[in-house]
C-alpha cells in the first residue's frame, strides 16, 4: 500500500502487471496523449492471445481488425519498453497460463491485468484481480491502482473427491450453490482438505472462475505444492534466493482465527461431475440431475430470465441433460488448457476415437504447454482419436478469432462462460471439466464420466 | 484528462428488464477489436438488437420506438462477466449517462465510474415502481441528482443511493483517477525503493 488517506481510495502498488492486445491499446494511447512513459516497464509483461488464430500462426493474421489490434500491441510494447511474447515466441500463450508457468506469478504479490480471469493467479496466494482499461493506463503510468478494501469470504471444501471428479467440478458446484452473483463484492479464500490436495494447475482452475460468481478475486494459501511448482521456473528466484523466499512465503497464510465477512463449508463427497445447462455459470447441475423447472427456482423473480435462457439453449425445463447430443468439444481457455488438463483428456481418449457427429478442438494454453504435450506424445493420442491439436490462444472461449461455434450448435467446453453468443453468435455452451468434455467427445453426447473411468 | 461533469439529469428511460446482463451481451467480443474508445455504441446489445442478417429486432426496447432517453434501467447483477471497459464505453457512446439497476458487478461499476457513466443502485421495490411507471407511460421523466444522491420520480417519490465520496467528487468535477495517482508519483518511487 503506497498511500491510504482519508477521503481517497487506497493507492495499491502492483507487483506484476500483465497486458494483452484487446484491453491495452486505449491505455497506451492515454499515455501518449499525456506524454508520459511507463512508470516501471520491468513489471509489465505482454502477450497476444485473445485475437490470435490457432492454426498457421506463422502467417499474417487474416482478419484485418484482429491483425491491426495485434500490430498495435507490437508497436506499443517496444515504444514503451514492455516485454512482449508475440506469436511465434516460445513463451507466447494465454496471459493467465504464461504468468505462472514462467515464474512471473509468485506468492504474496499484487497482480492485475485488463482481464477478469486475473483471479487465476490467486492460486499462488496472491491478491490478483481484473481491471478495466482506464486502470490499465493507471498501472502503466504509476504502477498503482486505486482500490477499496473488499469484503472477505472463506469457502472450505472438506473431504475427498470421488472418482472422475476434478477441480472444474468443484468450482462449478460452488458457483451453482452461490449463483452468478453470490460473491459480488468479495475476495474469496478457498481452503479445506479437498482444495489442499489439488495440484497447482487444479488450484488455478478454481481461482480462475471466482469471477463467475461475482468475486473480484480468489486465493489459496501457498504451501509445499506451490513452492515445488515454482522451483526452477524461468523467472522465479533461483538457488539461495529461492530458499529465502520460500521461508517468507510460508508465512502467507490466514490466521487460524481470522474473521471473514462470510464463511461457507461444502462436503467434497456431495460433488459430482457438473455441467451447466443455461446462459450463466451459476446455472449448473450434477450431470445426472434434471434441469430445474420454473416452480423449482428459489427466487420467483428469476423466472423470465430463466425461461429466456432455456429458450436460447433449446432445452426444456425439468428434462435430463445426460444424453443430450453435442456438436463441438472445446478443450482450452485460461480455465483448463494447462498440461495437466491435456494429460487428463489424453488419459480418457487413449485408444479411443471421437464420435462421428462431433468436432473436437484442443487448444493448448501456451507454446510451452503445446511443446510439452508433443514431447509427451499427447499429440499422437489426440490425432488417433480424431481431435485437432491447435496452437495457443483464447480461441473458442470467446470466439474473437475464427474459432467460433456455429449458430444453434451445442458445444461442451472446458472454458469459463456460457453466456449467450460467447462462443459465437447463437452458439450454445455446456461448461464442464476436461474429463467430461473428453467423455462427450467419445460418445457424442453429454455423458457421466464416471461410467468411463 | 478531464471527463464530462455529471451533476443532475432529468430524462426519460429505456427499460431492459433482465437479470445478469453480462458484458458479452452489452458488447460481444467480436466488436472489441477497435483500438480507440469511440464508436462502440453502434454495437451496444448487438445480438439482442439485431437479427443475424443485421436487420433490427423490432421488439427490442432500443428499436421498438416506444422508449428513448439517457437512463438505462435493468434488473440485478448488471455488467457481470468480462472486465471489458468497452461495455461502459458502448453504453456511454450510445447516449446513456445513467444506469439504474438492482446491483452491479464490481468491475463494471468501476469502469462506469471511470467513464462518467453513473451507476445507480436502488431497492427492489423502487426498481419495480420505475418499471411500472415506464410501462404505463414511456415518457416518464426520472431525475437523478448526484449532489444530493437521490432518484426522484414524477409522483414525488424518491430514493437515495450510495456512491463513494471520492468518486462523487470526481464525477461532479470531471476529475480522472489518473490525475490523483500521478500526483503521488514521488511517493510511489519512494515505496518502490524501500520495499
Amino acid at each position: 500500500m503506497v498511500k491510504s488517506s482519508e477521503g481517497y481510495p487506497d493507492a495499491l502498488y502492483i507487483d506484476r502487471h500483465f497486458i494483452h492486445e484487446v484491453t491495452s491499446p486505449q491505455a497506451f494511447d492515454g499515455l501518449r496523449k499525456r506524454n508520459i512513459k511507463v512508470f516501471n516497464p520491468s513489471r509489465t509483461t505482454a502477450t497476444a492471445d485473445h485475437n490470435v488464430p490457432t492454426i498457421d500462426q506463422h502467417l499474417p493474421i487474416k482478419e484485418a481488425l484482429s491483425r491491426h489490434q495485434v500490430d498495435t500491441l507490437r508497436k506499443n510494447c517496444p515504444e514503451f519498453g514492455v516485454e512482449l511474447y508475440d506469436l511465434g515466441h516460445p513463451y507466447q500463450g494465454i496471459v493467465h497460463i504464461i504468468g505462472p508457468e514462467l515464474g512471473l506469478t509468485l506468492p504474496g504479490m499484487t497482480i492485475v491485468c485488463g482481464d477478469s480471469h486475473t483471479s487465476t493467479h490467486g492460486a499462488f496466494g496472491n491478491i490478483a484481480f481484473g481491471i478495466g482499461t482506464s486502470e490499465v493506463e493507471q498501472v502503466l503510468a504509476t504502477q498503482c491502482v486505486l482500490q477499496y478494501r473488499p469484503k472477505t469470504m472463506l469457502i472450505e471444501v472438506n473431504g475427498m473427491l470421488g472418482k472422475g471428479i476434478v477441480a472444474k467440478d468443484i468450482i462449478l458446484y460452488i458457483i451453482s450453490k452461490l449463483s452468478a452473483s453470490g460473491a459480488t463484492g468479495y475476495f474469496v479464500e478457498y481452503a479445506g482438505e479437498a482444495i489442499r490436495n489439488l495440484s497447482m494447475e487444479a488450484r488455478m482452475t478454481i481461482c480462475n472462475m471466482s469471477i463467475e460468481m461475482g468475486a473480484r478475486g480468489g486465493l489459496i494459501a501457498p504451501d509445499e505444492t506451490t513452492f515445488s511448482y515454482i522451483k526452477g521456473r524461468r523467472f522465479a528466484p533461483q538457488g539461495e534466493t529461492f530458499e529465502r523466499m520460500v521461508e517468507q512465503w510460508r508465512q502467507l497464510k490466514s490466521d487460524p482465527n481470522a474473521e471473514y465477512d462470510h464463511m461457507l463449508k461444502f462436503d467434497a463427497s456431495d460433488i459430482a461431475p457438473m455441467i451447466t445447462y443455461g446462459t450463466n455459470p451459476g446455472m449448473g447441475i450434477k450431470v445426472t440431475d434434471r434441469i430445474p423447472t420454473l416452480e423449482e427456482l428459489k427466487d420467483i423473480s428469476e423466472q423470465p430470465s430463466f425461461s429466456k435462457s432455456l429458450e436460447y439453449m433449446g432445452l426444456q425445463p425439468g428434462s435430463a441433460i445426460l444424453g443430450q447430443e453435442v456438436d463441438y468439444v472445446f478443450i482450452g481457455s485460461c480455465t483448463n488448457a494447462r498440461i495437466e488438463d491435456l494429460r487428463m483428456v489424453a488419459s480418457m481418449v487413449q485408444g479411443k476415437k471421437k464420435a462421428s457427429n462431433v468436432e473436437v478442438w484442443v487448444v493448448p494454453g501456451s507454446k510451452q504447454v503445446e511443446k510439452q504435450a508433443r514431447e509427451e506424445g499427447l499429440d499422437k493420442i489426440f490425432e488417433a482419436a480424431g481431435f485437432q491439436l491447435r496452437q495457443p490462444g483464447c480461441s473458442a472461449c470467446l470466439g474473437m478469432n475464427e474459432d467460433k461455434i456455429p449458430a444453434g450448435k451445442y458445444c461442451i467446453s472446458t472454458s469459463n462462460r456460457n453466456f449467450e453468443g460467447r462462443q459465437g453468435p447463437r452458439a450454445r455452451t455446456f461448461l464442464a471439466s476436461p474429463l467430461s468434455a473428453a467423455a462427450a467427445a467419445i460418445t457424442g453426447r453429454v455423458t457421466d464420466v464416471r461410467e468411463l473411468v | 484528462m478531464a471527463k464530462e461533469k455529471f451533476i443532475t439529469l432529468k430524462n426519460q428511460a429505456v427499460p431492459i428488464p433482465n437479470d445478469n446482463i453480462d458484458t458479452d451481451q452489452i458488447i460481444p467480443a467480436r466488436f472489441l477489436k477497435a483500438t480507440t474508445r469511440e464508436g462502440f455504441g453502434e454495437n451496444l446489445f448487438r445480438d439482442w438488437r439485431y437479427n443475424s442478417d443485421n436487420t433490427p429486432k423490432a421488439d427490442f426496447p432500443l428499436n421498438n420506438g416506444t422508449y428513448d432517453g439517457k437512463i438505462l434501467i435493468a434488473g440485478k447483477n448488471f455488467g457481470c462477466g468480462s472486465s471489458r471497459e468497452h461495455a461502459a464505453w458502448a453504453i456511454y457512446d450510445y447516449g446513456f449517462r445513467v444506469v439504474i439497476y438492482r446491483f452491479f458487478a464490481d468491475i463494471f461499476k468501476n469502469n462506469a465510474l471511470n467513464n462518467a457513466l453513473l451507476p445507480v443502485q436502488v431497492s427492489d421495490s423502487f426498481l419495480k415502481k420505475i418499471f411500472a411507471l415506464i410501462e404505463n407511460d414511456a415518457t416518464t421523466a426520472i431525475t437523478v441528482n448526484l449532489a444530493e444522491q437521490k432518484v426522484v420520480l414524477p409522483d414525488g417519490s424518491e430514493e437515495s443511493f450510495d456512491i463513494n465520496p471520492y468518486k462523487k467528487t470526481c464525477l461532479l468535477n470531471g476529475y480522472d483517477d489518473i490525475d490523483y495517482l500521478l500526483s503521488l508519483r514521488d511517493e510511489i518511487k519512494h515505496f518502490e525503493l524501500t520495499h
